[in-house]
């Protein structure tokens, strides 16, 4: 081979490698934008709802109530066969086939509905207002266009009855799309049209909480003495040695350390954000005490000489100089674990988050969901409308993440001094 | 009621402080001396004393106190029935009997629970009226007894310090603590499992069905009994299915992960740079029930599709769509480590190389690549232990049939989605299927441990070469 | 004593590293098979002249370079020129010794394995062990060959990196300051090497030590703040200067 084909070869070897890298990297890009897209295409419809407009008469007469109830009476009264009344009112109907069919297309909570409209607007009573109702999940997407109405009759959800009161409805223009917060406000559900993420919100703000709050201070602390007290002995070896694996360990066993010993010895209450916050808390803690021990180690040792020549002692000197100069290092890593901890599903499974809870939690001691345990429920479920509502939570889970994360960088690049 | 208190405890050490410092103050005004520490120390020192005694019974008592009602009651109803309960039955029993307390009981309600209820009920309200009685002699005895001592010493500061630093030092011991928990929470069920099934029967037996397991008290199982039992527990398909699908993600991961990590070190511009290293970590940051719900929803069903069309069966719960979407998981965590790996090969050697008129990619896989070795081996090692113990993707993904195969389109299981399948909803304490959960967790704690270990001894090792 | 004939021309060259500017309108000649010493203090300019002729620059991002480098004539200064070819035919080696983390035998057969300079083993052999004897270091190291070059000592790495310099048998060898880590014993080695190899090389030397500069140099360039002040035969320079600056350099008077 003479030299300037060795050359060539050379250099195309180059190109080749070259390209591969870049390859890679432009693979990984793509990744994340598939990813993305695929989760906001999916997820985008769940920030909608779908109402239609039926009109109520509320006779008091009929409904067995006095003149002026108070918000109880109204409560205790039935509006059962008021409201089906009025839905059958929409579309006539032919047999109770037909019946069925109709109140079908209503989410099967219209009686909930019609009951808190009166309590909210008492100056309807007596008159007929046109109360926007929830529509099933079906009708939903059929009206979001995800429902496969071209299928034969026998293959769908969706009889051909109910298309033609849902076309009839469309017509009449009383199908409204209106933006859906229930997705925010009402806790989980069997019926996807009025599953929504408020208790998971709400359990994993509790648990993000209870982390904070245990894993933080004593991260800082145990960082503090590692990093300035800590003698060269076996103990602070050993200390070491069990934060650099515990950072390492698979989340799954923190779950099987809450289920045993939190859970199994101490009794803790089952299925809460307190133990999920205990157990998170102690994931998160290596992973923060380094993060936390790297920014004190940046603080040069010329402050400490200084604090300490002017004849402050050691407690003084790295309470006084070196934590203030740290900080901002240390509450980045703490925001970075955190948003780890807050994505964490697997451990909670295991101590119980997975229970189906239909009320909000008030506090870190009641049953709840967590953002992430909800994405994975709503995962196992079949319905459409549910696979929405799953890639809406992971947007919203996301959300989150992603502004927790960016909080920390900007911390960083703001705060942290550069030290030369 | 605890934050109540635990506010009290505050307030009244707060008040400490300030009353010691005054205090101090007065007395240095007044005989005209001064102290060896600031009158703050002095508040400090009072006010320590004060809280921390306080705070810890309570912590404890929070602790341990469900756990102790929980032993009387069961204790009375042992006591006062002739019938013997096996463990099981008391649980319910005592489950029940909080249930009633807590006002959400349902089912028949016996003459046993209801006394039982109002046991629990005498109970907590003594457990709270003696706590408080001695949390608050707790506080008045510690203040009394640093107060004396404030006023003669002189070493106030020394004395706070040293308390800071004990403080400092029992944080730095909760991560002891914690793995103490974890081996004994693993250990503890392991050890009770590993009498019902021999552990080699656990660790070499090839046939894994947990749901065929019988509860039955362990010490009167036939040998005909335990042949069939152990076909349940035998972990080899588990292990083979997680290496397997570990693999898979490996093939995907390792070499995206290395080359980006090269290119973005070695070839990319500053601004490429910038932008494009923070787009790959959010991969590294979106949760991982978000890529188990990607692999499930649009990956598997993909594959499936995709054979078909070549008239192969694909499940659409294969070993290829978790562990592929697992791969692109951990891509960022190889990128990311080889990226600071091979930035930090010192310039001089790449100078060395460029002298002699190596071309780049000679210069990067002839004496970079070499000299970063250990450092990359260390992060492979690192995101092999990660994939072993990533629990989401596969239970959402892979199957939940233990088999032995090599088929990357068939289902596969591994040992986290077991131990999930096993606890998770309502599980039955002292049944050697949830036990095995446990030994399942035993086995990846040390699995990863040893793999974590080695992999941070390469790293350690390449790190002390070139600092 | 030389053929007189300039091997690198350089006119009118200058270096930027981003807004500072490291080297002003240097005009220099390099003659052949001579040692050409560059002194001055410390950030004068001196070793990034020296790291233009093979290139070495382009691997800083910020770096531009604008004037003509030529040698042999030829224009080497623009980007149709190749710096795998260039670099083969001018060496160059490092303040500290940079050996390979590979086996002493791989540290010097890297460069020929590359260029393919070698078409079978023994012919490799050959090169390794003429580059070692070449570099004085073959009677200290023919016995361990497979041992990592890492474990040669300070003085033994240096001749190691000339070895692998001149294994690809260049015109041209760059040595930046190649003493400046090494202690006196292993300094007088690497001068006394020089005085053999300048009989086949060009050798160019960016040094701090002004005794060095006498002892090995034909030629002496002296630059102050990106500019060369002042180049002539080493002993015009140190005996009778004609610039007031160099004088006072090399009496010691700044520097």
């Amino acid at each position: 081979m003479s030299k300037e084909e060795l050359l060539k070869k050379r250099y195309r070897a180059e190109k080749r490698f070259k390209f591969y890298g870049l390859t890679s990297v432009i693979l990984a890009i793509l990744f994340v934008l598939f990813l993305v897209n695929v989760i906001f295409s999916k997820g985008k419809g769940a920030f909608s709802r779908t109402t239609i407009s039926v009109e109520v008469d509320f006779n008091t007469e009929k409904l067995e109530l006095k003149n002026n109830p108070t918000n109880k009476e109204i409560q205790d009264t039935d509006f059962y066969d008021l409201s089906i009344e009025s839905l059958l009112n929409v579309y006539k109907t032919n047999g109770l086939k037909e019946e069925k069919d109709l109140i079908r297309i209503f989410s099967p909570d219209y009686e909930i509905e019609i009951k808190n409209f009166i309590i909210e607007n008492k100056g309807f009573l007596n008159k007929t207002a046109i109360i926007e109702l929830t529509a099933s999940d079906d009708i939903d997407q059929l009206n979001k266009g995800n429902y496969p109405r071209h299928l034969p009759e026998e293959r769908r959800r969706i009889s051909d009855f109910q298309l033609l009161i849902y076309d009839k409805l469309v017509e009449d223009n009383k199908i409204q799309k209106t933006f859906n917060t229930f997705l925010f406000t009402n806790g989980d559900s069997r019926d996807p049209e009025l599953a929504g993420v408020g208790g998971s919100l709400l359990g994993s703000f509790f648990t993000i909480i209870v982390t904070l709050l245990l894993s933080f201070p004593i991260a800082i602390l145990a960082s503090i003495y590692l990093e300035e007290f800590a003698p060269k002995n076996r103990i602070t070896d050993f200390i070491e040695i069990n934060i650099n694996n515990l950072a390492a360990v698979p989340s799954i066993v923190f779950g099987l350390l809450g289920l045993g010993i939190l859970l199994g010895t101490f009794d803790f209450p089952r299925s809460t954000p307190l133990v999920a916050g205990i157990t998170l808390a102690l994931m998160t803690l290596p992973r923060i005490i380094i993060p936390c021990r790297a920014s004190l180690k940046a603080v040069p040792p010329s402050i400490r000489e200084g604090a300490l020549a002017v004849g402050a002692s050691k407690v003084q000197s790295v309470t006084h100089h070196v934590v203030p100069l740290a900080i901002p290092g240390t509450l980045s890593g703490t925001i970075i674990g955190l948003a780890q901890a807050l994505g964490e599903t697997a451990p909670l499974i295991l101590i119980g988050m997975v229970a189906f809870v239909v009320d909000l939690p008030s506090s870190p001691v009641d049953p709840s969901a967590s953002l992430p345990v909800q994405v994975y429920l709503w995962s196992e479920q079949a319905e459409r409308g549910f696979v929405e509502k799953t890639s809406a939570t992971i947007m919203i889970l996301l959300t989150f993440l992603i502004t927790m994360n960016a909080f920390a960088v900007y911390l960083r690049q703001k705060f942290e001094r550069r030290w030369s | 009621m605890n934050l109540a208190i635990l506010l009290l405890i505050v307030l009244f050490s707060t008040s400490c402080f300030f009353f010691g410092r005054k205090k101090i103050i007065n007395i240095t005004a007044a005989n005209k001396i001064r102290m060896n520490a600031l009158p703050d120390y002095y508040g400090y020192y009072l006010a320590l004393w004060c809280a921390i005694p306080a705070v810890l019974i309570l912590a404890f008592w929070t602790v341990f106190e469900p756990t102790i009602i929980k032993a009387f009651i069961i204790n009375n109803i042992t006591s006062s029935n002739l019938k013997e309960f096996n463990s099981d039955e008391l649980n319910l029993i005592y489950q029940q009997i909080k249930a009633l307390y807590l006002g959400n009981f349902t089912g028949t309600l016996s003459e046993e629970i209801r006394r039982g209820a109002e046991n629990y009920k005498s109970f907590l309200s003594i457990a709270e009226g003696s706590k408080i009685v001695i949390l608050i002699s707790i506080v008045i005895v510690t203040t009394l007894y640093s107060y004396k001592k404030l006023i003669n010493n002189n070493k106030a500061r020394e004395d706070v310090e040293k308390i800071f630093k004990a403080v400092l030092f029992t944080c730095s011991l909760v991560a002891i603590l914690t793995t103490i928990g974890i081996i004994f929470s693993l250990l503890f069920e392991s050890i009770k499992f590993f009498t019902t099934i021999n552990i080699f029967d656990f660790l070499f037996g090839t046939s894994w069905s947990p749901q065929r397991a019988f509860v039955r008290d362990a010490s009167t199982i036939t040998p005909e009994e335990y042949n069939e039992l152990k076909d349940a527990f035998g972990s080899v398909p588990l292990f083979a299915g997680t290496a397997f699908i570990a693999f898979i993600a490996m093939i995907v991961a390792v070499p995206i992960g290395l080359f980006s990590g090269i290119y973005l070190a070695e070839y990319a511009s500053k601004k490429v740079r910038k932008y494009s290293k923070p787009i790959i970590e959010i991969l590294a940051g979106i949760p991982t029930v978000v890529y188990g719900f990607f692999a499930a929803l649009t990956v598997g069903p993909f594959f499936r599709e995709f054979g078909e069309r070549f008239g192969l069966e694909v499940s659409s719960e294969s070993a290829l769509a978790a562990g592929l979407v697992m791969g692109v998981m951990i891509i960022p965590y190889v990128s990311s480590l080889s990226d600071d790996v091979i930035n930090a090969v010192p310039q001089s050697l790449r100078d060395g190389s460029y002298a002699v008129g190596a071309t780049k990619s000679e210069t990067i896989k002839k004496v970079v690549i070499p000299a970063a070795l250990p450092g990359i081996v260390g992060s492979v090692l690192l995101a092999v232990s990660r994939a072993i113990g990533e629990t989401m993707i596969v239970v959402m993904a892979a199957g939940l049939a233990a088999r032995l195969t090599i088929n990357p389109l068939e289902s596969t299981t591994t040992i986290t989605t077991q131990i999930v399948m096993i606890l998770i909803g309502d599980q039955e304490f002292d049944s050697p299927k949830t036990q095995s959960a446990f030994a399942l967790g035993l086995t990846l704690f040390f699995a990863t441990l040893i793999l974590n270990y080695i992999a941070l001894r390469f790293v350690k090792k390449y790190r002390e070469k070139y600092e | 004593m030389t053929n007189n004939k300039v091997k690198i021309k350089t006119e009118k060259l200058n270096v930027f590293y981003g807004q500072k500017q490291a080297l002003k309108n240097v005009n220099l000649e390099i003659y052949n098979r001579e040692v050409t010493a560059l002194i001055g203090p410390s950030g004068c300019g001196k070793s990034t002249y020296i790291r233009c002729i093979n290139r070495m620059n382009d691997v800083i991002e910020t770096c531009k370079i604008s004037g003509s480098i030529k040698i042999d004539g030829q224009e080497i200064n623009n980007k149709q020129i190749d710096v795998v070819r260039l670099r083969e035919r001018i060496g160059m080696v490092f303040q500290k010794p940079n050996p390979f983390p590979k086996s002493i035998y791989d540290n010097v057969a890297y460069g020929p394995q590359i260029h393919g300079l070698a078409d079978h083993k023994d012919k490799l052999d050959q090169i390794v062990q003429t580059s070692l004897k070449k570099s004085a270091l073959w009677e200290e190291v023919k016995d361990r060959l497979d041992e990592p070059g890492t474990s040669l000592s300070g003085g033994q790495q240096q001749r190691l990196c000339i070895a692998r310099a001149i294994s690809v048998n260049p015109e041209v060898i760059l040595m930046d300051e190649p003493c400046s880590a090494l202690d006196p014993i292993a300094t007088a080695k690497i001068e006394e090497l020089m005085e053999e190899l300048k009989k086949t090389f060009t050798i160019v030397i960016v040094t701090h030590s002004m005794a060095q500069a006498v002892r090995v140099s034909q030629r002496t360039g002296f630059f102050h703040l990106g500019n060369l002040i002042e180049v002539d035969t080493t002993d015009k320079m140190f005996k009778n200067p004609n610039n007031k600056m160099t004088q006072d350099y090399i009496t010691g008077r700044f520097g």
